[in-house]
């Protein structure tokens, strides 16, 4: 056992640091340090800053412009990246649809839409969710028939992240209603402006506009959009959905925002004196700190286990991840709350577009905290992960 | 970055848990618990066979140069079968102090017979209004000729009944709450003006209250600086917390695996009562407490290396602050998931639950170790 990062890890990180500090533009930094939203021009201007680097899809394989770094440099990657911080690649096409196109696509597929994911010339986003299919995903009835070289699509999807942005979706759609129903589900991909395609938003409880329902009217795609096999998308899902067990935790994240949190505590009074100064405060704060090294110290242990063995079998501790890592990220908000007391409730009637800058920036941290109560529930919820232990590793 | 045990390792751990699961079933631990100072010597024998006692110990000093990784694999072991016999006070923390300060001398004189099993130790340290903090100590030593005079009362003392010497914290100069003027002596546990009072402790284990009165030792029974050991006694009493931390991990598994499979077999309503989701779930956060406990037990033990002493005290401190959170909750659940039968003493659940519970007591509690971080300025 050694805790140590080797000469070289620790070298790269300082790489991966000074390339940070030189190109993220420090406006989108700044925003990200206050819990602001990003406009899609930062979001993408700074991705085509990490794809110019060749570092915009890290953990694809090389032949499609991944980086072979190991688990290890994956990790430290994406810990500074989180609390740097910031954009994190755009999760739908690099971290999801990517991976199930390099792995069951073709090579047409291949061609058509790797290098386009790689430097967002298309926005992509994930048409999973739908009114009647949360955690029971596998019960979705968005339809695709099959008419000559078409399909037609019809049906809706919800909490579509960002679909306002996107140009491209990837849709599991119901394509044999007479199999068990894992069994007739397709993945079928294709532009957002064909017709019949729209785009309603939804406003969550912080005011913001993140997510969407996605309506399908006879919707034509060609034959060809179908990502491997016919019915066997459900697969295409689950490989896609377990890909990412490390990044879930968030540990950066969190990591970032507790700085954050002792930087404002030791402005803020309270009292009359800073309230990092308040014992109790001061012991919540580290009890979250304690919490959250526990789950990088979890997290470490699955990167270990990855590089050294290969991602064939998970490592048990990695179903610890997402349970934990949301936890944390939901107290980390709860105590900025706690920090700014009762300027938590101006509210930024212009909403978060940037569009008024001279808004006291403490308007976000309300709002974050609203926002950040998702993370307990998408990704499979909280509930559905602890279902997934006591399946997978208690055997219950 | 690795967290795997060398191929060295893994035939200790192998070889310690093949000898607990033949010696130490539960039954047997009743037995044990019999005998004089509430442990088996026989067991204590076979440990020393095995070479278990030796582990800390350099080469040079006739033990086998055992690190961190090697105590915590045993600590592990032995909380996962709830040993009674005295190691963490004898190899642990009298072994530390020897390791750590004591002289060729001190170390010819006491090492051998830890190694051989043929002696055991005790730490006297705690004291009636001290608690937790390790610098406060009323007990004086004072200076008589070449050597010292100690008097005091020391409580709880782990294995004071049995030990054969004892490691005793003892002001020379000061006042009871100053950080410098702290002395560790050497004391035979036969020396003239000692009084005890044994008891058994809740978890099974056994302990003693311990008076000295006018205790005349030489001058070599000061093991380190005898005015100013503070340093060297929290750097011992952080190891003893990190193999506590381990041996919390190791009930905390079986405990758990305890757990489960009882839910698996108890049926109510007609099924197992582990097909309830209310249970199940229940389970998995107590799965997700022991994980986090293992990630923090495994930092504190590589953390035992730190350079930096700051550093390596607030790892170990927020270690046993995790541990102490996560052992709670897996303790009192594994009752809860037993129902009735997790609160009789027959039952082995019960027994993992107050063992786990006395650690959490031992050498710091959760609130203790959390607001030394929080004073500290931080982990992050």
């Amino acid at each position: 056992m050694d805790l140590a990062f080797t000469k070289e890890e620790q070298a790269f990180r300082e790489e991966v640091r000074s390339f940070f500090r030189d190109n993220v533009p420090p406006d989108t930094r700044r925003k990200l340090v206050e819990g602001r939203h990003l406009t899609k021009d930062e979001m993408v201007t700074w991705w085509r800053i990490l794809n110019k680097k060749c570092w915009g899809v890290s953990h694809w394989p090389k032949q499609y412009g991944g980086t072979g770094w190991t688990s290890v440099q994956h990790y430290i990657f994406n810990e500074e990246l989180q609390s740097y911080p910031a954009p994190q690649p755009l999760a739908f096409g690099v971290s999801m649809v990517g991976p199930v196109i390099y792995t069951f696509g073709n090579e047409a597929q291949k061609k058509q839409y790797l290098p386009r994911i790689a430097n967002v010339d298309d926005w992509w986003c994930q048409g999973f969710s739908e009114p009647g299919s949360g955690s029971d995903l596998a019960s979705l009835k968005t339809k695709a028939e099959r008419k000559g070289d078409k399909w037609i699509i019809n049906g809706q999807k919800t909490w579509t992240t960002l679909a306002q942005h996107a140009d491209m979706i990837f849709c599991l759609c119901r394509t044999d209603n007479n199999a068990k129903k894992q069994m007739g589900i397709s993945f079928i991909v294709f532009p957002m402006k064909s017709k019949g395609v729209t785009v309603r938003p939804i406003q969550t409880i912080d005011g913001g506009h993140e997510v969407n329902e996605v309506f399908f009217d006879d919707v034509e795609v060609p034959i060809e959009n179908l990502i491997g096999e016919e019915n066997k998308g459900w697969d295409y899902a689950k490989f896609l959905l377990g890909n990412e067990r490390t990044g879930i935790a968030r540990v950066g994240v969190s990591k970032e925002r507790l700085r954050r949190i002792r930087d404002l505590a030791g402005k803020v009074e309270a009292g009359g004196k800073p309230i990092i100064q308040d014992a109790a405060f001061r012991e919540k704060l580290a009890a979250c700190e304690i919490e959250l090294k526990a789950l990088e110290l979890t997290q470490l242990r699955v990167v270990a286990d990855e590089g050294k063995h290969g991602k064939g079998k998970p490592n048990p501790a990695s179903s610890v991840l997402k349970i934990k890592g949301s936890e944390i990220q939901q107290t980390t908000t709860e105590l900025l709350m706690e920090v700014i007391g009762p300027f938590a409730a101006p509210y930024d009637v212009h909403g978060d577009d940037g569009s008024n800058e001279a808004m006291d920036w403490t308007a976000q941290i309300a709002p974050s905290y609203f926002n950040n109560r998702k993370v307990s529930i998408y990704g499979g919820s909280n509930e559905i992960q602890r279902n997934i232990i006591a399946k997978a590793v208690l055997g219950l | 970055m690795d967290f795997d045990l060398t191929e060295e390792q893994r035939l200790l751990k192998d070889s310690i848990d093949g000898l607990l699961t033949d010696s130490y079933d539960f039954e047997s631990r009743k037995k044990y618990m019999t005998e004089k100072g509430g442990w088996s010597k026989a067991v204590w024998g076979k440990l020393a066979e095995q070479g278990l006692l030796g582990l800390p110990f350099s080469e040079a000093d006739g033990g086998f140069g055992g690190g961190g990784v090697e105590t915590m694999i045993v600590m592990e072991a032995l909380g996962k079968a709830l040993v009674l016999e005295p190691y963490l006070a004898t190899v642990v923390i009298g072994g530390g102090f020897l390791r750590h300060a004591g002289t060729d001398a001190q170390k010819a004189a006491h090492v051998p017979g830890i190694v051989d099993g043929s002696k055991t130790l005790a730490f006297a340290q705690l004291e009636k209004n001290s608690r937790y903090d390790l610098f406060d100590v009323a007990t004086t030593a004072k200076k008589k000729g070449d050597g010292w005079v100690i008097d005091g009362e020391k409580f709880v003392v782990l294995n004071g009944e049995n030990a054969d010497t004892l490691v005793v914290t003892a002001r020379t100069k000061g006042g009871r709450r100053d950080t410098t003027g702290i002395g560790v002596f050497l004391v035979p546990a036969d020396a003239k003006g000692i009084t005890k009072k044994s008891y058994p402790t809740q978890d099974g284990l056994h302990a003693a209250d311990i008076t000295f009165t006018g205790v005349e030792v030489g001058a070599d029974a000061a093991i380190g600086n005898p005015e100013d050991s503070l340093a060297l006694i929290e750097r011992v009493v952080d190891e003893a917390r990190v193999a506590l931390c381990a041996e919390a991990v190791g009930l905390m598994d079986e405990s758990l695996k305890t757990t489960v499979e009882y839910i698996k077999t108890r049926k109510q309503f007609g099924v197992a009562i582990g097909s309830f989701q209310s249970l199940q779930h229940r389970a998995s956060d107590m799965f997700v407490a022991a994980e986090q406990a293992r990630s923090m037990s495994m930092f504190a033990t590589m953390a035992g290396d730190f350079e930096n002493a700051r550093e390596r005290s607030n790892a170990i401190a927020a270690a046993k602050a995790q541990i102490g959170k996560s052992l709670k909750f897996v303790g009192q659940q594994s009752i809860q998931l037993h129902g009735g039968i997790g609160m009789t003493m027959e039952a082995k659940i019960g027994h993992y639950f107050k063992r786990l519970t006395m650690i959490e007591n031992t050498f710091g509690d959760t609130d203790y170790h959390q607001r030394r971080v929080a004073d500290s300025g931080g982990l992050i």
